[in-house]
């Protein structure tokens, strides 16, 4: 199947810095793909490019079989757009700004439109200047999500929702993907969103893409870091598979563990008697840094 | 109150440009008007007979009252009253650009959350408001005592310029806590002084003593009649009303929460209506209510121009000096026609300004991020940009022929000739618009070639031919020089001969201007920040 999205070699200067260099990006027909990378690294500018409102300076792009820049009207009427900082006119109600929205792009589904208002929990009559941060979003949220679209192009889009939307748009998105088959591009820095939704995810790091793949491929690139407080003092856990940055002092212990094998660690942790146990998962950080502890190898 | 001092000083950094360029501009503004009164009608005689002619055209007693003695100071204090207004609405909106400007910016949350007094922002805006205003009353006192040079009247006119000031921040700072939207208290504030100059108007017109102008404060300053009898108990009725204001702006403060207004904001439609369905009915929202508020101000320019033409003519032709002089400048066509060229050219400079603000609506919705949504959709960038330059084409074009329209009827209504006058002031009015145009295409061409500097461009480009056109003249400026401004191509109508080919050029150059603009804004990355 044709690929919504291919970008390869895309490159992109600001002045003299260099906002992307040399960007590939696969999205596939259907798929919910995350987007992924650090505040800077040049998500926003990708997707500015793939609306056509910024020109590239090299690389080649297609979106929907078509050239983003040259076709972008024609293209725009097939995708909705979400950006992470939702501005309204102060003047304007938030219904009317999803309504123009919508018909700017060929209409909406009032059906949908209704639904998405009830289930996001939002006033359409507040004014935009009397909207929150959060409020601001969803009104970006629906006007995008009840078009009647291909492609959803979603620039963290839930930046400011409280987690209990978060969790709606979370369920949205699945039955997006499952019941209508729309592809979408969502850009993001929260791993556990990208993980709850996304089919496949590509990373990117200042402005180049340093790993893309199904998640369970980049499952490899996860770690759990854990520390522990144990009745006795704890041995044998160096020689477990997939532990590292072993620091053992007397009673406390703290590591970092391979996800998939957590289970060893924890069953010869409990054999010392765990009196507190803190886990954490991989920041988006340490995803990094592991990633380039591998290639640098 | 814990703070006042610290947010007045920050007050005073922030206006460090803004405050001392207005203190003085309209500081200043007696003192010129008292030396162009002064050298047109020297003697007491001949402003006496000003005197006459004022109070027999209703449009005088309107604009400035009753005009009471013919000493230079006393004639200068009526005759620049109407600028007060001017300074009313600075005054108002400085208060409101640091009280409900600050606290929709989500500002004053940050700034309260330090170790601030509940009050201590609103009470730092009007402190250093009315301290301006004071610096400006003592400005006015000091220049005037060089024209005229009475101690007391001095004083007088200078007390009445900051007492002015002084009432509309305090009106400012009431209409400030009413509304969550800093547009709405600027409207209410404006809607007030509209009434007050009403107000003021009928009762100058029904009564010699003043009548129902008593109602208004702007009728109370009249009243205080600097150089004639210096009446100060007045001041002590503005000063009383004045507290009065500010007691209530305090109360109304106590009363809310950070952020919200006295009225709750009204909601809107929980659907778009139909027709907001284009760019073009997005831009007709976001510019309607700047476009009626320049049509309504235009409208009554045009009642100006009409009731001014047939007095003002006939005033000039009175004065053997004044009369030499436009013969010398002008040729010998008829001295209303003068006047009517004279005030649509200053019309027009004042109307770029309706032209550069709506084109620079393209970079305000493109800084704020909030076209780029719009461009991600159906709408090309060529529609969208076409959506707010109508605003900025047809918004001078309707301006103007209103102006011209309604100068035309009441210059024809007073000289009995609507049929002959209304077709010359309305070309009159016409002329000036591809000058107006070739301001407004200016600012498109920098957004699209160098959008951060299409504000400064635009406004530094009016700022230069507002220049040229008072000030060039009377420099003495090279031919060359005054030929940059587009106003200076203006043909002089009615009277003069209607050219043709400058209207053309300017006209085509316009033109240039917007399509290179929006070639460049096809090309270039949106958006630029």
């Amino acid at each position: 199947m044709e690929n919504a999205i291919t970008v390869a070699g895309l490159t992109k200067r600001f002045g003299h810095t260099r906002a992307l260099d040399g960007l590939d990006l696969e999205v596939r027909q259907g798929e919910v793909h995350g987007f992924l990378g650090p505040n800077g690294s040049g998500k926003t500018t990708t997707i500015r490019i793939l609306l056509g409102l910024l020109r590239a300076d090299g690389g080649t792009t297609t979106l929907l079989g078509g050239d983003p820049w040259r076709d972008s009207v024609a293209l725009h009427r097939r995708l909705a757009y979400c950006p992470g900082d939702v501005t309204l006119w102060p003047n304007l109600s938030g219904g009317e700004v999803i309504d123009l929205l919508g018909r700017l792009r060929g209409g909406l589904d009032p059906k949908r439109r209704k639904d998405l208002l009830e289930r996001f929990d939002l006033d359409p009559r507040k004014k935009g200047r009397a909207y929150s941060k959060g409020n601001r979003q969803k009104v970006g949220l629906i006007a995008a999500l009840a078009s009647d679209v291909e492609l959803l192009l979603l620039d963290e889009p839930t930046s400011g929702l409280d987690p209990l939307m978060e969790e709606v748009f979370r369920q949205v998105i699945h039955e997006e993907a499952r019941d209508s088959g729309r592809t979408v591009l969502l850009s993001s820095h929260i791993l556990s969103e990208v993980e709850a939704l996304c089919d496949r995810v590509t990373i990117i790091r200042e402005g180049r893409t340093v790993e893309t793949g199904s998640l369970a491929d980049l499952r490899h690139l996860r770690r759990t870091s854990i520390t522990a407080e144990l009745a006795s003092p704890p041995h044998g856990l160096a020689e477990l598979p997939g532990v590292h940055d072993l620091e053992a002092t007397d009673h406390t212990v703290r590591l970092q563990v391979d996800t998939q094998h957590l289970d060893p660690v924890l069953r010869q942790l409990t054999t010392f008697g765990v009196r507190t146990l803190v886990s954490q998962p991989p920041t988006l950080e340490e995803l990094f840094l592991r990633h380039y502890e591998v290639t640098s190898r | 109150m814990t703070g006042t001092g610290a947010l007045a000083r920050l007050i005073l950094r922030r206006d460090r440009v803004l405050l001392p360029l207005w203190v003085f501009l309209i500081g200043l503004l007696p003192v010129f008007v008292a030396s162009s009164t002064g050298s047109l009608y020297p003697t007491d005689e001949a402003r006496a007979g000003y005197i006459r002619d004022a109070l027999s055209n209703t449009l005088f007693l309107v604009l400035y009252g009753r005009p009471t003695e013919p000493g230079l100071g006393a004639l200068t204090s009526w005759r620049a009253s109407t600028s007060m207004a001017i300074l009313a609405l600075i005054s108002m909106f400085t208060v409101i650009r640091h009280t409900r400007v600050e606290e929709e910016a989500g500002r004053r949350d940050l700034v309260e959350s330090t170790v601030v007094g509940r009050y201590a922002g609103l009470l730092a805006a009007l402190l250093v408001t009315c301290g301006a205003n004071v610096v400006l009353g003592g400005v006015v006192t000091l220049t005037m005592l060089g024209q005229d040079p009475s101690t007391e009247g001095a004083l007088a006119i200078g007390a009445a310029w900051a007492a002015v000031g002084c009432l509309f921040a305090v009106v400012g700072a009431v209409t400030a806590q009413l509304s969550q939207s800093p547009a709405a208290a600027r409207g209410i504030g404006g809607a007030v002084l509209a009434v007050a100059f009403v107000v003021r108007a009928i009762g100058n017109v029904n009564s010699e003593t003043g009548g129902a102008a008593w109602l208004s404060p702007l009728g109370w300053i009249d009243q205080i009649h600097p150089y004639s009898d210096n009446r100060w108990w007045v001041l002590g009725l503005v000063a009383g009303f004045g507290a009065l204001l500010a007691w209530l702006a305090f109360a109304l403060a106590a009363r809310r929460d950070v952020g919200a207004g006295i009225v709750a904001p009204r909601l809107g439609p929980a659907q778009a209506a139909p027709g907001l369905r284009s760019p073009l009915a997005l831009a007709w929202r976001l510019h309607r209510g700047a476009l009626l508020g320049w049509l309504a101000s235009f409208a009554f320019f045009g009642v100006l121009v009409g009731g001014f033409a047939e007095t003002a003519g006939k005033m000039l032709g009175e004065n053997p000096a004044l009369k030499e002089y436009m013969e010398r400048v002008g040729g010998t066509s008829a001295f209303s026609d003068i006047v009517i060229v004279g005030l649509f050219s200053v019309g027009a400079l004042g109307l770029s300004g309706l032209a550069i603000s709506a084109a620079l609506r393209l970079r305000t919705e493109e800084a704020s991020l909030r076209s780029e949504p719009v461009l991600a959709t159906g709408a090309s960038r060529l529609r969208w940009a076409g959506s707010h330059l109508a605003f900025a084409v047809l918004g001078p074009a309707v301006a103007m022929m209103l102006a011209g329209t309604i100068g035309g009827l009441v210059h024809g209504a007073d000289t009995g000739h609507v049929a002959r006058e209304l077709p010359r002031v309305l070309a009159g009015a016409l002329v000036q618009l591809p000058a107006v145009w070739l301001l407004g295409a200016l600012t498109v061409a920098m957004f699209g070639l160098l959008p951060r500097y299409a504000a400064i461009g635009g406004w530094l480009a009016l700022s230069f031919c507002f220049f040229l056109g008072q000030l060039g003249a009377l420099l003495q400026l090279p031919q060359s020089i005054m030929d940059i401004s587009p106003f200076t191509h203006v043909p002089r109508v009615p009277g003069g001969e209607l050219a043709w080919t400058p209207l053309i050029v300017l006209t085509v150059v316009a033109a240039a201007f917007v399509a290179v603009g929006l070639a460049a804004f096809r090309r270039r990355d949106v958006p630029v920040t």
